[in-house]
């Protein structure tokens, strides 16, 4: 699947497109298809997001959106040694699902 | 050290409110990110992997407690509670908002500091000995010179928009403790037979992905025209270094290409011409400046010598602390490197603990070490067990100066958006791997620099070993370098071969060491090893 | 682009075409000249007495060649029009001062108060250049 991401403009946080605005959390990225370009276009020109793009990302069948990339699974988690600041810090698994 | 008068004070302020109107037409949309995000960088702020990131500059390394509390703070305050110290001696906020930005460096500017030209194209921060003022082998104190360059280069009309970003350090000794030669400029302030001081020029050095070691281009320029020098090696860089190509556009490609003779030849000739303009600042702002560093209230006549009997103090204090220019003294490096830990971090409540035992132990100042250490340069011998205690109750006693587990590590793919790998669990796999103590002083000095991407910001060029982390087909791949050094003996280090995943390359610097347990020559050093006896008995280990 | 031009001289403004470098150094007579950021600055000085404007253009705010061209005409007795045209920016107006510019023809218009504003950024400057500030090591040792 092809999502969307980009930080926010004031506070910097990471963000996902989940198809209405922008959330926090990877797993509620929407698959985009071909239209990241007019998403991102007006997104950006709104201020809605800064340093935005497009991804590929697999979905897993418990319905999880992993990208493709390290870069952005870290993006997503957090600093890989810092699981203390991750999004979900409780979660002991979340290391391994980004390697 | 240099303290502000009512300009310097108002022209930072001034910057605080250019930038506060600046974020505020970004938020607005008068301008957009293309136009925005040189201005930001000039004031230090990227926008990185998981948050904007902000770069605190420290002028040549040094800070006094009430700074260094300010740092503490703001990681408290508008970050997540630590700060990264880098390899230029400046320190990294990872968690910073946008909209928090400029009342940061309003902030810092209550404390006389700034983040200005910590970024982009322009001249950066002033790197220096973090010694300067305690060595016992510097000619003069470094300090002033930085910071008459510091003021020179502050707001450059001219040179804003160079082709590339430029690095000037400058030393004072024989002994190299900033790398100088792999600077963009590098300065030596030197005496000359006749007892003058002045500075000898080293112009393109660099690391990244074409690494070069300076040559000089001037032996001896009187040191108040310093200043006009430097405009002729910028001038001429501004108007014909690369454009072209942002990967060959520093000006090591330029002296490169052109070659050293012609550069000088150009840069003489432009000399020649700026100095009939009257640019350089008289002695007497020269002895202004000097007269902030003359004398930090160092005592005298104290003896040299202290009690030794717990062994673990003495363990640290023999690899810790360095001899002084005053008898009774020893300078203090605080090692930032605890086994398994992330090369460079320090909590808010370690920032200022380091604040107030400099002011109780080290006549109030502090420095940062491009090796992401802590120096408190003034310590009395007979402080140094209490100083001790106090640093091993918060974790800041790892004794480890100089050997294995003290690694240099760039923040890598877990922070930055150019890494290619991470750097830091390479780092914390190895200074555990070797966290015996005894084990690392049996391997002596050693140099391990680490560097998630090409662009060398954790210095692997320069290490005794240098990994550099980069992308195979999406996946993390370490290479091995051997043979680097960024002391007065600079030199490069070289691939070994080809690259190891993350544990493979933590078994390939243990073999390393191990070829160069086994085959030592008395005395020798990692580095002496290496340079005896070539890349061939390690490669043969390692790949068999 | 004349009536987009912000201004800092009280003479009139020039209304020949500017030639190029290159142009100029066949037919001498022209009184405008462009320089553009791979030009040579120096070039012109044996005949700066003649020029009554050039033009340093940047054809990308980011490419700061024009910089060092401004001062090198300003540092060798230039006195005409020294305008800065091209993707010239609010936020570049006070530096391109410092340097000699005394004209300015953005390819964005900028408002005169804008640019008021942006001139005053700084209260002291720490070089001395060619606008004729005094540097702020000049006025603490009372220069």
């Amino acid at each position: 699947m092809k999502i969307l991401t980009g930080n926010d403009l004031g506070s910097g946080h990471v963000v996902w497109w989940d198809g209405q605005g922008w959330s926090r959390h990877v797993h509620d990225a929407v698959d985009v298809g071909d239209a990241a370009d007019t998403i991102l276009a007006a997104e950006e020109a709104a201020r809605r997001v800064n340093a935005s793009y497009a991804i590929s990302a697999t979905k897993g069948a418990d319905g999880t959106v992993r990208p493709d990339h390290i870069k952005d699974r870290i993006r997503a988690l957090g600093p890989t040694v810092r699981p203390d600041l991750a999004l979900q810090p409780s979660d002991p698994h979340s290391g391994n699902w980004v390697i | 050290m240099y303290q502000y008068d009512q300009y310097d004070q108002a022209m930072v302020d001034a910057r605080v409110e250019e930038f506060r109107g600046q974020v505020a037409r970004r938020m607005a949309g008068e301008i957009t990110e293309d136009q925005f995000k040189p201005l930001r960088l000039k004031n230090g702020l990227y926008l990185q992997l998981h948050a904007y990131m902000l770069r605190v500059a420290i002028p040549y390394g040094t800070l006094n407690g009430r700074q260094m509390r300010m740092l503490g703070d703001i990681a408290d305050k508008y970050d997540r509670g630590y700060g990264h110290f880098t390899t230029r001696q400046n320190i990294q906020y990872n968690w910073i908002k946008l909209e928090d930005a400029p009342q940061i460096l309003a902030d810092l500017a209550t404390v006389e500091m700034h983040a200005i030209q910590t970024s982009g194209n322009c001249i950066r921060n002033i790197s220096s000995d973090h010694f300067a003022g305690a060595a016992a082998d510097e000619v003069v104190d470094p300090r002033p010179y930085a910071e008459l360059l510091r003021q020179w280069s502050s707001f450059h009309p001219e040179f804003d928009y160079l082709p590339r970003k430029f690095k000037i350090a400058v030393i004072a000794s024989d002994t190299d403790r900033a790398a100088m030669r792999l600077h963009d400029i590098g300065i030596q302030i030197v005496k000359n037979d006749a007892g003058e001081i002045g500075a000898r020029f080293y112009v393109g050095g660099g690391m990244g992905r074409t690494p070069m070691i300076a040559p000089v281009i001037r032996e001896f320029v009187p040191a108040l025209q310093m200043v006009s020098y430097a405009e002729a090696c910028l001038r001429v860089y501004n108007r014909y270094g690369r454009r072209d190509n942002k990967y060959k556009a520093r000006i090591k490609i330029l002296v490169h290409e052109i070659g050293a003779d012609e550069y000088r030849r150009q840069v003489e000739e432009e000399f020649a011409h700026i100095l009939t303009l009257g640019l350089e600042p008289p002695q007497a702002e020269f002895e202004r400046i000097a007269a902030f560093f003359a004398d930090p209230g160092l005592e005298s006549g104290l003896a040299d010598g202290y009690d030794r009997s717990d062994p673990d103090f003495a363990v640290w204090a023999d690899q810790n602390t360095t001899p002084h220019k005053q008898a009774g003294y020893r300078a203090v490096v605080i090692s930032l490197k605890p086994a398994g830990g992330i090369p460079g971090d320090a909590t808010a409540d370690q920032i200022r603990l380091m604040a107030d035992l400099a002011e109780v132990y080290s006549l109030d100042e502090l420095r940062v070490t491009h090796t992401q250490n802590i120096v408190l340069p003034h310590v009395k011998q007979s402080d140094l067990y209490a100083l001790w205690q106090k640093l091993d109750a918060a974790g800041l006693a790892t004794a480890n100066l100089d050997l294995i587990g003290d690694i240099i590590a760039c923040p890598g793919l877990d922070y930055c958006s150019l890494a290619n790998a991470r750097s830091i669990p390479l780092a914390q796999k190895i200074s555990a791997r070797f966290a015996e103590p005894e084990r690392q002083r049996a391997l002596g000095e050693l140099k391990l620099k680490i560097s998630g991407c090409i662009n060398a910001c954790g210095h692997h060029h320069a290490g005794n070993i240098g990994i550099l982390g980069v992308d195979r087909k999406g996946t993390e791949n370490y290479q091995l370098l051997l043979g680097g050094s960024e002391a007065a003996d600079t030199s490069l280090a070289q691939i070994v071969g080809p690259g190891f995943s993350e544990d493979g390359i933590v078994d390939a610097i243990e073999t390393v060491t191990n070829v160069y347990l086994a085959q030592r020559a008395e005395g020798e050093r990692f580095l002496d090893t290496y340079r005896r006896l070539g890349m061939a008995p390690f490669k043969e280990a390692i790949y068999g | 682009m004349v009536e987009h031009c912000l201004r800092y001289r009280d003479d009139e403004p020039v209304g020949d075409p500017a030639v190029t470098v290159d142009a100029f150094a066949v037919q001498g007579n022209a009184t405008a000249v462009r320089i553009e950021p791979g030009d040579d600055a120096r070039a012109l000085l044996p005949a700066l007495d003649r020029i009554a404007l050039i033009e340093i253009n940047f054809p990308s705010y980011g490419d700061g060649r024009g910089y060092s061209a401004a001062r090198i005409l300003r540092e060798h007795g230039y006195a005409g029009e020294l305008r800065a045209v091209g993707d010239v920016l609010i936020d570049q107006l006070s530096h391109m001062r410092r340097c000699g510019f005394d004209a300015f023809a953005p390819d964005k218009p900028i408002t005169p108060d804008a640019a008021d504003k942006a001139l005053a950024t700084w209260p002291e400057v720490y070089q001395k250049t060619v606008d004729g500030r005094s540097p702020i090591w000049a006025l603490r040792h009372g220069r």
